[in-house]
């Protein structure tokens, strides 16, 4: 049995898993790059507790099993009545967890940004936020892009650990298929298949995109 | 630099799927060392203790080996539990009471090596000959059938539906969950999510990796129901407290002992020593110090596995191998390659 057949014969099942974690890591990504970004402001910025506050979060999240964060969200949430589905609960928590990471390479993009640059931005009279929003950011994003992508990748894979919170998702559908028809090893690789499909995409949206806004320093 | 990327990718792609298709077959199962010819009937002088079948070819080599490797489950209570002094649980006795017919020796433990079967592992460690045989609540199956052998079944149980206690939704039948105004629980990858979702179409179910999982979500009171085999929802109820099972049984559930595709020798050698341990009490003994501590002991399933190919060995000494269930009318059990998705009718499984 190989997996293409094995994809081709059980396609509904995972398509249904496959469309549901690509929205999953996704929104999961587009939240995250927004607490990448905040956290990553908050560690250039003068405010001391708020230095302190985003180097606390990078360190809890980047120094946790993201399976334990799962785990601790939606069993642990729910005994101080707070209760999530698990699609809700997965993208919050990988919004959160790739967040950390994100925080750390644009944090690494605002200070390969020329100290010139924002002097300059002070000195016509901008404030802090304005300097960092506009000239700062912006320019530390385009040097990041790589890297980036490669947390993109990263997001999609580990958005597959919802599964153990409850989120359908086409690993899920592998794991059924895998007991119902005693295969494992055709169902796992067909699972497999959109993944090299979906991520190669991505690789190549993510090299168009740093080509596309590389600037010359 | 683009395009050495992608051809790189490409290349990783085409080597996992080549990969996936040599390793994804149920065409090339092992032979595990077995012959198929017919057991010779054992002349072991030991009174009462028959051991038909236990001096066949595919059995003795076994006992030359003087271990016998084992897959069974470590988090299924009730059935196969990992603990500080070794395995526990009803598969584990099972395990041992098969391995002493062997060895004889009044040590059976001295001559297993248990190795952790997780449900999507079962098959795989009989095809790769990493273990022996594999006794880990393995509901046994035509599809399964067709990637490795069956010997027994020694128990049976079906699907049921576990409730908070006191049953506050008054739930009984899978039918009274097919609404969306009630959420059920069962574990991702198992056949009792199938089964239940075959009869229960419109019902709002919920799927994680374990069962304590789904036991955990029905204390927080995200879920009403939780259905799977119901020897498992003895072991949760026993473990967590605070449920009860209720309804009855809508599928069966013949568990029995995975062995490597074409080992008649081990497979015959094994029904007709659960055939004996049913008829000398100790399958009794055994279940009344594991799965009989919260449920009533049952009487023993009579051994068939219903895939086609003599059940016994000749001149079987088993009262059942003279009388029905014997024989099947099932086809012979040749894997074809052809495989279907659908789980044949009233096959099913336990997932966890």
């Amino acid at each position: 049995m190989n997996p293409i057949t094995f994809l081709i014969d059980n396609w509904d099942l995972y398509i249904d898993g496959f469309i549901r974690l690509f929205q999953a890591a996704n929104l999961a990504f587009v939240f995250a790059m927004v607490v990448g970004v905040v956290i990553a402001s908050f560690r250039v910025s003068p405010i001391r507790p708020l230095q302190r506050f985003a180097a606390f979060y990078v360190t809890v999240f980047r120094n946790t099993p993201l399976l334990i964060i799962f785990f601790l969200f939606f069993f642990g949430l729910p005994k101080l009545g707070f209760t999530f589905t698990p699609f809700v609960s997965t993208v919050i928590v990988m919004s959160l967890y790739t967040g950390a990471y994100l925080g750390e390479t644009v944090r690494s993009g605002i200070n390969s940004v020329d100290t010139g640059q924002a002097e300059a931005a002070r000195a016509i009279g901008l404030n802090f936020r304005e300097v960092l929003g506009t000239v700062v950011i912006p320019q530390a994003l385009r040097t990041v892009v790589g890297p980036i992508g490669n947390l993109y990748i990263a997001n999609a894979k580990n958005t597959v650990i919802g599964t153990t919170i409850g989120l359908f998702v086409e690993t899920t559908a592998a794991q059924r298929l895998a007991n119902s028809t005693g295969q494992p090893i055709a169902a796992f690789a067909a699972a497999a298949i959109f993944f090299v499909v979906w991520l190669l995409i991505a690789a190549q949206v993510f090299t168009s995109i740093e080509q596309r806004v590389a600037f010359k320093r | 630099m683009r395009t050495r990327r992608l051809r790189v990718l490409g290349l990783v792609m085409i080597l996992m799927l080549l990969l996936a298709a040599c390793g994804g077959g149920g065409e090339e199962a092992e032979e595990g060392g077995a012959t198929s010819e017919p057991a010779g009937a054992a002349s072991e002088a030991d009174g009462a203790e028959t051991t038909v079948g236990a001096d066949a070819e595919g059995v003795q080599a076994l006992r030359d080996a003087g271990t016998v490797r084992i897959g069974v489950k470590y988090d299924q209570p009730l059935f196969g539990v990992n603990t500080p002094s070794g395995v526990e649980g009803f598969d584990a006795e099972i395990a041992k009471l098969m391995v002493e017919g062997i060895f004889r020796d009044g040590d059976p433990e001295s001559h297993i090596e248990f190795t952790e079967a997780v449900s999507a592992n079962r098959e795989p460690f009989l095809q790769n000959d990493e273990v022996d045989m594999v006794i880990a609540t393995y509901t046994m199956n035509e599809e399964r059938d067709q990637v490795v052998d069956f010997a027994g079944p020694y128990y049976e149980t079906g699907q049921q539906l576990m409730v908070p206690e006191g049953n506050p939704e008054g739930i009984q039948a899978p039918e009274d969950l097919n609404t969306s105004d009630l959420r059920s629980c069962s574990v991702e990858g198992s056949t009792s999510l199938q089964n239940f979702q075959e009869l229960a179409p419109d019902a709002d179910i919920i799927t994680f990796d374990t069962y304590t999982k789904c036991a955990e979500a029905m204390n927080d009171g995200r879920v009403d129901a939780t259905t799977t085999d119901g020897a498992i929802l003895f072991g949760l109820v026993d473990e967590f407290g605070g449920f009860e099972v209720v309804g009855e049984e809508f599928s069966d559930e013949p568990y029995g002992i995975g062995i490597p595709d074409g080992a008649t020798d081990l497979r015959l050698y094994l029904n007709e020593r659960i055939c004996q341990i049913q008829e000398n009490g100790e399958w009794d003994q055994a279940y009344e110090n594991t799965v009989g501590v919260v449920a009533e002991t049952p009487a023993p399933p009579p051994i068939d596995p219903a895939f086609g190919d003599p059940v016994f060995p000749e001149g079987s000494e088993c009262p059942q191998a003279s009388g029905a269930g014997a024989t099947s009318s099932e086809a012979g059990s040749e894997a074809t390659s052809e495989m279907t998705s659908e789980p044949a009718a009233g096959a099913s499984e336990a997932a966890s």
